[in-house]
């Protein structure tokens, strides 16, 4: 059943910034490790794993994480009910629900979820809803260098970004007005 | 966008030091950026970086290994984590060697200037020193001139840099103790020529050269032992021969050293060709006139890092403070000028001084920095140099804005001057009264404490709280650098402090009239701690390996300070980090360092945040080494 409040968050993903430098998986696995410290992190057992990944398409660097759609198809098909929103509409797998059928994996358009060989449950991002509730920045957000991830309200962050994509519209128009001779 | 962190910081969170709290209210309502806000800004730091897995050497990378196993795990070329981590090691061991021992070199060059006649600027001022020198290098000394000593000496030193063979360093030959020259031969280990070592580092770090972390941590090792035993070792040398050996001296540190009706000049930076001058031209009659010419009551003079350090040890110049606290000095707007050399400036000294009337007065053209003013000093016009600068200092305090003065009135008493000379001295002599009083468990040990500032640990906190948990066991603490100056702001280095130790402890300061911890001056002085293991290890027939001591650098920053703690546990020190090197990466390298050495070399590697716990596991570790001496618990 699809949450009441929905995408009202975002991480909005600027891929001409993002320089492929990765920090953002560590800064995730650090996240999700017991010991929350990059220099114990590496060595536990099971291993954190990062739920973001930066694939390199092109020209691009384009960093992956789970959506955290309004109508989620892994928590459709979820048979115990372990996939489920947060009250803030974040898509989050309860760990002892979870079975490891990967019915989740199958079913998302865009292959996040999995299930970890060393625990048996799946493992997906949790947009940091933890972090989020203290009033803290999603993890890969706070470690990205360069602010390729941009968290906040849907809204907020959208104004930000059109008005950013507008200046690019007016300086193209500057642009096209002053190169053509003006009509006789 | 993250969110925007407030970027202001809470003085209490960064430093345990008295009176800076309102230098750094002040910066921030002024707009002035420190290095605790750059820090923050710099949160969080490369996970790559952090474990030294980040390889930049060929432009088929940039490479990274992935901590959390998967790919990538090698490098373009096939290194792995190992591989790179113990590369990136001993790049930083090589460079600060380098440091080391170009301060040292450009201290020869003068020295051979004045043996020769061709400096009359610098002088022998302790001959007997240079004596003792030449009796270990085995250059005749009887019945000859010592111009002439010194020209021997000169000769066999400048080869310490140059000589083309595969025979030990003839200071290393002359200085280390028997049993350790053994191991590093053994070991394979032992030094050649100083700027060969850091070249082979160079060279053994390209792309496709060494892989193997064993061999180049053994490198890494080799040429730090060059660094310890003979660059620095001859930095120190050679800067009490034309300088004076240290004695006891009083004196005083923090920020209240900065007078405000005073022209305040601070020297920053290691070498004390140019401070002692600029001291020297500061303190002359004409330039104390000069300066009530415009307006000031005179000229004063305190200390910042290492070169505080150097006229601190020998002329008790005041220190104003540690590594951390330059730019702090700056934001008194006290200061008319920063004079600098090299080693630890920051580069932000130039966008501070900006936003008062100081000058930041850059003299070595190996260390410029855009925006300062540059005049180069030139040791063979040493004299006139310092006054120029030390003039135009003095022309600047008329640009005092008075509105923008706040001198902290904080300052503390200390006693400095411990050089291994003091310390015999104060023993009556020799040694034996210090290898008494740790055969008998007056003293259970010694630990020299050493290295700079670091924002990841609260200013000053893991310094004091080390020094302060081991003074309290019974054991002596000596010491160099910024902790030295950290101890001193804390009211360690005074003989009242002996009554934070323990019983023992305080009843040999009290026998001696020393304080519990002994200032023993720069960081190239801790070739000075080097000598005192060695002849405590000859005093009571042992390795240094045995000896119930240890070294710590608990706020460690500086590649020099990667250097010194490899060369004190290649010479059989257990060496205690406070703040964890980019090392964890490689589990092999790491464990090579805290455990392998052992074996090869006689010490390791131990780190720990937290100075109570290091100071515990610190004195288990040297009442372990007493129970192997047959020594009482």
């Amino acid at each position: 059943m699809a949450p009441a409040t929905r995408a009202q968050y975002i991480i909005y993903i600027d891929y001409e910034r993002c320089t492929g430098c990765r920090s953002c998986e560590i800064a995730c696995a650090v996240a999700h490790s017991a010991t929350k410290s990059i220099y114990t992190a590496p060595r536990e057992k099971p291993r954190p794993k990062p739920r973001i990944r930066v694939f390199r398409v092109g020209e691009l660097n384009v960093p992956m994480r789970c959506l955290h759609c309004a109508n989620a198809p892994c928590v459709r098909v979820c048979p115990t009910g372990a996939m489920h929103y947060t009250e803030e509409g974040f898509v989050v797998v309860d760990e002892v629900k979870c079975i490891g059928c990967g019915l989740c994996t199958l079913v998302c358009p865009i292959g996040h979820p999995y299930v970890d060989p060393e625990t048996g449950k799946a493992v997906k991002c949790t947009f940091c809803y933890k972090r989020i509730r203290e009033g803290r920045l999603p993890a890969c957000v706070e470690a990205c260098p360069v602010d390729a991830l941009i968290f906040g309200k849907t809204s907020e962050v959208l104004e930000e970004v059109r008005a950013r994509k507008a200046s690019v519209l007016a300086q193209a128009y500057l642009l096209g007005r002053d190169i053509l001779p003006s009509p006789a | 966008m993250k969110s925007p962190k407030s970027l202001r910081i809470k003085p209490e969170d960064v430093t345990t030091v008295k009176g800076l709290d309102k230098l750094i209210y002040k910066a921030e309502e002024e707009g002035v950026e420190l290095a605790w806000h750059r820090f923050m800004k710099q949160q969080p730091q490369c996970g790559f970086g952090l474990l030294g897995i980040c390889c930049r050497n060929c432009a088929m990378g940039p490479c990274r290994i992935n901590p959390f196993g998967g790919e990538p795990s090698r490098g373009v070329c096939g290194a792995t984590a190992d591989t790179i981590v113990a590369r990136n090691l001993i790049r930083m061991i090589a460079a600060g060697a380098a440091a080391h021992s170009d301060h040292a070199r450009d201290i020869l060059y003068v020295f051979r200037d004045v043996v020769w006649g061709r400096n009359k600027a610098y002088k022998i001022t302790d001959p007997e020193k240079l004596k003792w020198v030449a009796g270990k290098l085995g250059v005749k000394v009887v019945g000859r001139n010592i111009m002439e000593i010194g020209r021997d000496v000169a000769a066999i030193l400048e080869k310490e840099f140059g000589k083309q063979d595969e025979e030990p360093l003839a200071l290393v030959k002359a200085l280390a103790p028997k049993k350790r020259l053994a191991v590093w031969m053994k070991a394979g280990i032992c030094p050649r020529n100083i700027d060969r070592e850091i070249v082979e580092i160079m060279h053994r770090t390209h792309m496709g050269v060494d892989a193997d972390p064993v061999s180049l941590i053994a490198q890494g090792a080799r040429a730090a032992l060059a660094d310890g035993w003979s660059g620095s070792m001859m930095a120190t040398l050679l800067s009490d021969i034309m300088f004076g050996t240290p004695k006891p001296v009083k004196a005083v540190a923090n920020l209240g050293v900065l007078k405000e009706d005073y022209v305040n000049i601070i020297v920053h930076g290691h070498n004390p060709l140019l401070s002692m001058k600029i001291v020297e031209a500061a303190m002359s009659k004409e330039m104390q006139e000069l300066a009530r010419k415009y307006g000031a009551k005179g000229v004063n003079v305190a200390g910042m890092c290492c070169t505080g350090n150097e006229v601190l040890m020998r002329l008790g110049v005041p220190i104003a403070g540690s590594m951390l606290m330059q730019e702090l000095a700056i934001v008194t707007g006290a200061v008319e000028a920063v004079v600098a050399d090299y080693q630890c400036i920051m580069p932000a000294l130039v966008t501070v001084a900006q936003c008062y009337h100081t000058k930041l007065i850059t003299t070595e053209k190996k260390a410029k920095i855009p925006g300062a003013l540059h005049i180069e000093f030139d040791p063979a016009r040493a004299d006139e140099c310092a006054r120029e600068i030390v003039r135009i200092a003095i022309e600047n305090y008329q640009n005092r804005v008075p509105e923008k003065v706040f001198i902290p009135k904080e300052k503390v008493e200390l006693v400095a001057g411990f050089s291994v000379e003091a310390i015999l001295a104060a023993l009556g002599g020799t040694l034996k009264p210090l290898a008494d009083a740790l055969r008998s468990g007056v003293i259970k040990g010694v630990v020299g404490i050493v290295g700079c500032n670091n924002p990841k640990v609260k200013h000053t906190y893991g310094h004091v709280e080390l020094t302060k948990e081991l003074i309290k066991r019974d054991i002596l603490v000596v010491g160099t650098g910024c902790w030295a100056i950290a101890a001193a702001l804390h009211g360690l280095l005074t003989p009242k402090a002996a009554s934070m130790a323990g019983p023992g402890l305080r009843r040999l300061c009290s026998k001696l009239g020393i304080p519990p911890a002994l200032h023993m001056g720069s960081c190239v002085d801790c070739s000075r701690m080097l000598l005192l293991l060695g002849m405590l290890a000859d005093e009571l027939g042992v390795d240094i390996s045995d000896l119930p001591v240890a070294g710590s650098a608990p706020e460690w920053m500086s590649e020099k300070a990667v250097s010194i703690g490899t060369y004190f546990v290649a010479s059989g020190v257990l060496v205690h980090l406070g703040v964890v090197p980019p090392v964890l990466g490689s589990e092999k390298v790491t464990k090579i360092l805290t455990e392998d050495l052992e074996s090869i070399v006689g010490a390791r590697f131990y780190v720990e945040t937290d100075p109570k716990k290091a100071a515990e596991y610190i004195a288990e570790y040297i009442e372990e080494k007493r129970r192997k001496l047959g020594w009482p618990a």
